[in-house]
């Protein structure tokens, strides 16, 4: 068992989904990220299987501390999803979410580019299939743009590879740094898929259009796979500081004013990533640990903002903000469940966050960045401001929307039990987590300083909210959307084709006007020469041809008589 | 997909109904910003940086940082914000 990738297990075991009956199938389904977590834990860090090919070494599996410590929280994500959709008899989006999460699982035990680049465009293929499982319009066409963005990442991904073989004769995956053109290409690649600034609005697009489920599934895995192929490839890299210093900040202020929750989310899913492109870039053991455990909390407390949220959709049938409130009346316990998993994306002490995001904020302090550190203590606060507070006021209190539904289904509950129970257990007890991070940890979250500054943050951030709705300042959820770069490509981008295909309408037409005149004149002139009764194509009198045949007969025997 | 039976009637009276108690929370939120605050005066802070040391520096960073965040947030309204279908218009 030890020499196989432990992703094939998901992706090979996507295949007989089909022919098994729905009632052996859902209890299928959770088995094969739990065989996945076990073989994931029995693997030894140095393990590598390679085969040889078209004279390059695939490394078909490398097995090292930090790799581990995403095959296990893949699988964790993987189950939970599954879990949540236990309900759902869609095979589609059963199948797509197991391919999905076995690929990106894959990725990141692959040693090599080639065969990463091969799983970074399944994890592509096949997740977008949880957003078509949508059915809706809407969603096919936001599905065929979140295809090609996806799908784009892995082609820039394939050239720089290419490129990279060409200088250095090795495709063996490990720091790359941003000296070259490859590198740069692959840092590009791996951008895409981590929403880095400009190039993130794809993850608000696509994510909130999809599936119930769907959404759950997506928000484990892309862009946390880009987090562990940039901590791989360029840990130490100056610039992905200041990049995730703005990832940190900016989609907050959007996040504010985004009436959708799960779009909300969206945007607060890229915050977080901010912090740990932060710790890559920092890149010391402190900080890369940081991020692997940021990583690992955030996969959790994110799909359980995402479950809740879908929770109300699924009973609902909206997730807008202008459209819900007072829904702790009727969905209680996934109240309670929301405001764990807001109180650990905000790191409160206890929760998740605060025990992994604290990491990278020490380590950034460490190193004397003060710009950078107060950036994220802004990110911080803006985080608890719009996800910690906004997502679950205006979905379950805020103004009584006057709707009573039924709780969530009893899969769904248990899903955000399980998952609000380790984001409380990993804040509890941080030694878990830190007993499987890459370096050894030197880092005590619990210290009276820690624990107060934080606390004086996020509750005078509470009280700003407070006050701001108190008078009336809050901006209140109205149906809108708000322009982001997708602006560029979804409304700039067709209005210039548009306008370009006007241009070349017209010239087209007046080409095609003036070509006629040219043809018609040139028609006239054949005809004057060469039309009936014009000097090229008289005809001669069948009698006169023989009159001449005559005449040059006689003349001919004239002469040989002669 | 169910089939979203969102009732409308319901005659019972929940405790956040109250207005008294909603008072009774938000003054709960400002008593725990003041024993918050002054608590800053008990213990000592390692500090990185100089304004770590300033006295409730981490209070008042998050207060005043999250209403710019608001505000500056409220005036991209103005330039950002398009009716829900902007994008379904000829998309």
């Amino acid at each position: 068992m030890t020499s196989l990738n432990p992703g094939l297990i998901l992706i090979l075991g996507a295949i007989p989904v089909v022919l098994i009956p729905h009632a052996i199938r859902r209890f299928y389904l959770l088995v094969l990220p739990i065989v996945g977590f076990a073989v994931v834990h029995s693997l030894e860090p140095g393990t590598v299987v390679t085969y040889e090919t078209f004279g390059m070494t695939l490394e078909l599996l490398r097995v090292d501390e930090l790799s581990k410590v995403w095959g296990y929280i893949f699988n964790i994500a993987a189950f939970l999803a599954l879990l949540f959709a236990w309900h759902d008899r869609d095979t589609m989006q059963q199948v797509s979410a197991l391919i999905y999460a076995g690929a990106a699982i894959a990725a990141v035990f692959a040693g090599d580019l080639v065969t990463l680049f091969v799983y970074w465009e399944l994890t592509a293929i096949s997740s977008v299939f949880l957003i078509w499982a949508a059915r809706t319009e809407r969603a096919y066409r936001t599905g065929l743009r979140y295809l090609i963005i996806q799908v784009g990442s892995g082609v820039i991904l394939l050239s720089g590879v290419l490129l990279w073989y060409a200088d250095t004769g090795s495709i063996e995956f490990d720091h790359i740094g941003i000296e070259t053109l490859a590198g740069k290409l692959i840092l590009l690649a791996f951008g895409i898929k981590c929403a880095f600034p400009l190039l993130h609005n794809w993850l608000q697009d696509s994510y909130p259009e999809a599936t119930v489920t769907g959404t759950v599934v997506l928000s484990a895995f892309t862009t946390k796979l880009a987090v562990y192929a940039l901590a791989r490839g360029y840990a130490g890299t100056e610039s992905l500081i200041y990049i995730g210093a703005t990832m940190t900040a900016f989609p907050i202020f959007f996040a504010v004013i985004e009436n959708d929750l799960r779009r909300v989310l969206a945007y607060s899913l890229n915050n977080q990533l901010g912090f740990m492109v932060v710790g890559i870039g920092v890149g010391t053991e402190m900080a890369l640990n940081g991020t692997a455990a940021h990583a690992f909390s955030h996969i959790l407390y994110k799909a359980l903002l995402f479950m809740s949220m879908g929770a109300v959709l699924y009973r609902t049938g909206t997730c807008k903000g202008s459209e819900l409130g007072g829904l702790y009346k009727s969905m209680p316990y996934t109240t309670v469940f929301c405001m764990v998993g807001a109180a650990s994306i905000s790191a409160f002490p206890l929760f998740s966050g605060f025990i992994s995001k604290s990491m990278i904020l020490t380590a950034v302090a460490g190193e004397h960045r003060w710009f950078i550190w107060g950036t994220l203590l802004f990110a911080s606060a803006g985080v608890f401001h719009h996800s910690g507070i906004k997502i679950p006021y205006f979905a379950f209190f805020a103004h009584d929307s006057g709707r009573r539904v039924k709780e969530a289904p009893w899969n769904m509950l248990l899903a955000m039990f399980i998952t609000a129970f380790l984001c409380i257990f990993i804040g509890v007890y941080p030694q878990a987590l830190y007993d499987i991070l890459p370096y050894p940890v030197d880092f005590v979250p619990y210290t009276t300083a820690h624990v107060i500054t934080q606390l004086q943050l996020l509750m005078f951030s509470a009280l700003a909210f407070t006050v701001l709705m108190l008078y009336h300042i809050y901006p209140p959820e109205l149906k809108s959307t708000n322009l982001d770069t997708e602006w560029f490509y979804r409304r700039l981008l067709p209005r210039v084709l548009n306008r370009l295909g006007g241009w070349i309408d017209r010239a087209d037409q007046a080409i095609r006007k003036e070509s006629l005149v040219i043809i018609g004149d040139v028609i006239a002139m054949i005809e004057r020469n060469h039309g009936p009764e014009s000097a090229m194509s008289r005809t001669i009198l069948a009698g006169s041809m023989a009159l001449v045949v005559i005449t040059v007969l006689l003349l001919f025997l004239v002469v040989v008589i002669i | 997909m169910s089939e979203h039976e969102n009732k409308i009637h319901d005659p019972k009276k929940y405790w956040l109904d109250e207005p008294r108690n909603v008072r009774k929370v938000i003054g709960a939120v400002f008593v725990v910003c003041a024993l918050l605050f002054i608590s800053d005066a008990f213990y000592h802070k390692h500090s990185h940086f100089a304004v770590e040391d300033w006295f409730g520096f981490y209070a008042i960073f998050g207060f005043v940082m999250c209403v710019l965040l608001v505000l500056a947030a409220k005036l991209m309204r103005v330039f950002l914000m398009r009716d829900e279908e902007y994008y379904d218009k000829d998309d």
